[in-house]
């Protein structure tokens, strides 16, 4: 029987079966290469043409760096570039305490867990942009039940509309959007501390380990490698997040909500400056390639660090 | 006894659980009852005299009125003729993006899964690579491309860049579940004569059941959650127009009506709620698998 076996995996099969692996993968490889890449290498060409609406039919012309220098250059750009990091660390940083807390209590031994879990999810699994739509209700100033929340505590003294002032836009989408990442990031969390061997914790408990110092120093590192891949992965979508603050504020009040991705919708899509637009596209393409090479380099040391990879590939 | 808890242990848990579901569902709560407050009551707000702080009582006054009914679910069809286009084009969409991702995912999963090959962890890092990437960076070019090919407001037009972007994650949560299948078994049948496709139809896939449906459901939520920013910029077309559009579309009229605009959006989630209350277990286990050291 194994000598038959043999038969069907020698060497000389290598060949054959990376063939065969590659025809199977063929299709989606292909489409990917359509959809994703060419339209990537399209973007990285049109950045340094003057393409607009008008020059689709008569064909745009190479402009070289302008589109960066004008984008590099101008006075709204740094202040967007900051605004964006702003937006994505603070946005990661709550969803990564809250999904600790959510996971930290869904984990301990309470009744109905299971139903508890279930009620976590639907920010999670509902579209995006209908979520919004239901806090865009709840941020209305006058009718919105957090404004007259905010009224009866006697926070303010009257109608306060969340989404018309520059700060309290920001923070608003901050919270919108915290609401949507969170249950991910608490499922990912209570998996990975499911996954904690439970004599861990019996040792420390037995050599009179509190709750506090058995969290810090068993669970946390167990779960660590688990915790940077949420952050990062949190981080990359964060960043790229679009609907959230396009159905809430359109960038606005004045700006204020305007992170790269607007800013690249707004000018390519709603200015039609083609080329001006894909120039911020690709400068999103090259700030995220950064972030996921530091992302690599973090999570190697990581799992160095706590002996496995926090997703497994 | 590790498990025990203390009374304000207990109490502390509860009330931070309380917490946090309060986050979790006041939307959802608050959609429910907008969506059943005449629109009188909705643009009401409580006669507060200058100087004095609002009740408790006027509070929930604001949110709760006698005259609360179910009118904004049947009027809802009246003021927007296509919401009921609206919603079978949404399951529409999501169903057509779950197939066709379907078809690229499986051979590539398998691949993936099975055979050792050159290229093999490089192409995968490729694929996941794509998740980096949102939407918004390539639409100027897809844009060209579904021009080119007169795809614009068709339903081509979000179904072609909504598979691209769940393919990646299909491929690797199916490939998690199909290195769960012995090789023996593949095996056995290789010895019997058949073929690597032949074993692949009938030896691999009706074993892999249990975790396609798991990626194909996976998969559809995602599909059905991801229509709204190539819907928007690729499609100008009501008749093709998925909910969460269309909805949209509502915002912009002179008079907002909040009820119904909330009634159609609850309706809207009705579908993938409903799939996730019956997958949950196999979904959640699908999905995490990957966060659990093995």
């Amino acid at each position: 029987m194994s000598d038959l076996l043999q038969m069907f995996r020698p060497k000389t099969k290598a060949q054959t079966t990376t063939l065969f692996a590659w025809a199977l993968i063929a299709p989606a490889a292909i489409y990917m290469f359509l959809i994703v890449v060419w339209p990537l290498v399209e973007t990285f060409r049109l950045s340094f043409t003057n393409s607009n609406l008008g020059t689709l039919i008569e064909g745009a012309d190479y402009i070289g760096w302008a589109n960066y220098e004008k984008a590099l250059g101008g006075r709204k750009f740094p202040a967007i570039v900051n605004r964006t990091f702003y937006w994505m660390f603070l946005s990661v940083g709550l969803k990564i305490i809250l999904g600790l807390i959510g996971a930290t209590l869904l984990a301990s031994n309470i009744r109905a867990r299971g139903v508890i879990r279930a009620l976590v999810m639907p920010p999670w699994i509902i579209p995006i942009a209908i979520g919004c739509f239901g806090w865009l209700w709840l941020y209305n100033g006058h009718f919105g039940l957090l404004s007259n929340f905010a009224e009866m505590i006697g926070l303010t003294d009257g109608p306060f509309s969340f989404l018309g002032y520059k700060q309290s836009a920001f923070y608003s989408a901050v919270v919108t959007d915290v609401w949507i990442g969170t249950p991910m990031v608490t499922l990912f969390f209570l998996a990975a501390m499911q996954g904690v061997p439970r004599d861990l914790y019996e040792a420390a408990y037995v050599d009179g380990a509190s709750r506090w110092y058995r969290f810090r120093r068993i669970t946390m590192p167990q779960i660590m490698p688990t915790v940077v891949t949420m952050a990062l992965l949190s981080a990359i979508w964060t960043f790229n997040s679009f609907e959230i603050i396009w159905i809430l504020t359109e960038g606005g009040p004045r700006g204020a909500t305007t992170t790269l991705i607007i800013d690249t919708f707004k000018t390519a899509i709603f200015s039609y400056k083609f080329g001006a637009g894909a120039t911020r596209a690709v400068l999103v393409v090259l700030i995220l390639g950064v972030f996921s090479l530091i992302y690599l380099a973090v999570l190697g040391r990581v799992s160095k660090k706590f002996g496995y990879s926090g997703v497994a590939k | 006894m590790m498990d025990k808890y203390s009374l304000l242990h207990k109490i502390g848990i509860y009330v931070s659980i309380a917490l946090f579901l309060t986050f979790m569902l006041l939307p959802f709560v608050e959609m429910f009852t907008a969506s059943l407050r005449p629109l009188t009551h909705l643009f009401s707000r409580p006669d507060v005299p200058v100087g004095e702080t609002m009740s408790f009582v006027d509070f929930i006054s604001r949110f709760w009125s006698d005259k609360m009914s179910f009118q904004a679910y049947r009027d809802m069809w009246v003021t927007v003729p296509q919401l009921g286009r609206y919603i079978f084009n949404s399951v529409f969409l999501a169903t057509a993006v779950t197939i066709f991702s379907m078809i690229f995912v499986i051979p590539a999963a398998y691949a993936y899964a099975r055979f050792s090959f050159r290229g093999k962890s490089i192409s995968l890092t490729l694929f996941l690579a794509v998740n980096m990437f949102s939407g918004a960076v390539l639409l100027i070019p897809l844009y060209k491309l579904l021009r080119m090919y007169g795809m614009l407001n068709t339903y081509w037009a979000m179904i072609i860049p909504g598979v691209a972007f769940l393919v990646p994650t299909g491929i690797w949560l199916l490939k998690s579940f199909l290195e769960k299948i012995p090789y023996e078994l593949e095996e056995a049948s290789f010895v019997d004569g058949a073929s690597r496709l032949y074993t692949l139809r009938r030896v691999i896939l009706p074993l892999a059941v249990p975790g396609l449906v798991v990626v194909g459901v996976a998969i559809f939520i995602g599909a059905y959650a991801q229509q709204f920013l190539f819907a928007i910029t690729f499609n100008q077309d009501r008749d093709y127009m998925p909910l969460p559009a269309g909805i949209f579309e509502f915002i912009g009229y002179q008079r907002v009506l909040w009820n119904e605009m909330m009634a159609a959006s609850l309706i809207g989630i009705l579908p993938v709620l409903v799939i996730f209350l019956f997958m949950q277990k196999h979904l959640i286990a699908g999905l995490t698998s990957g966060a659990v050291k093995e």
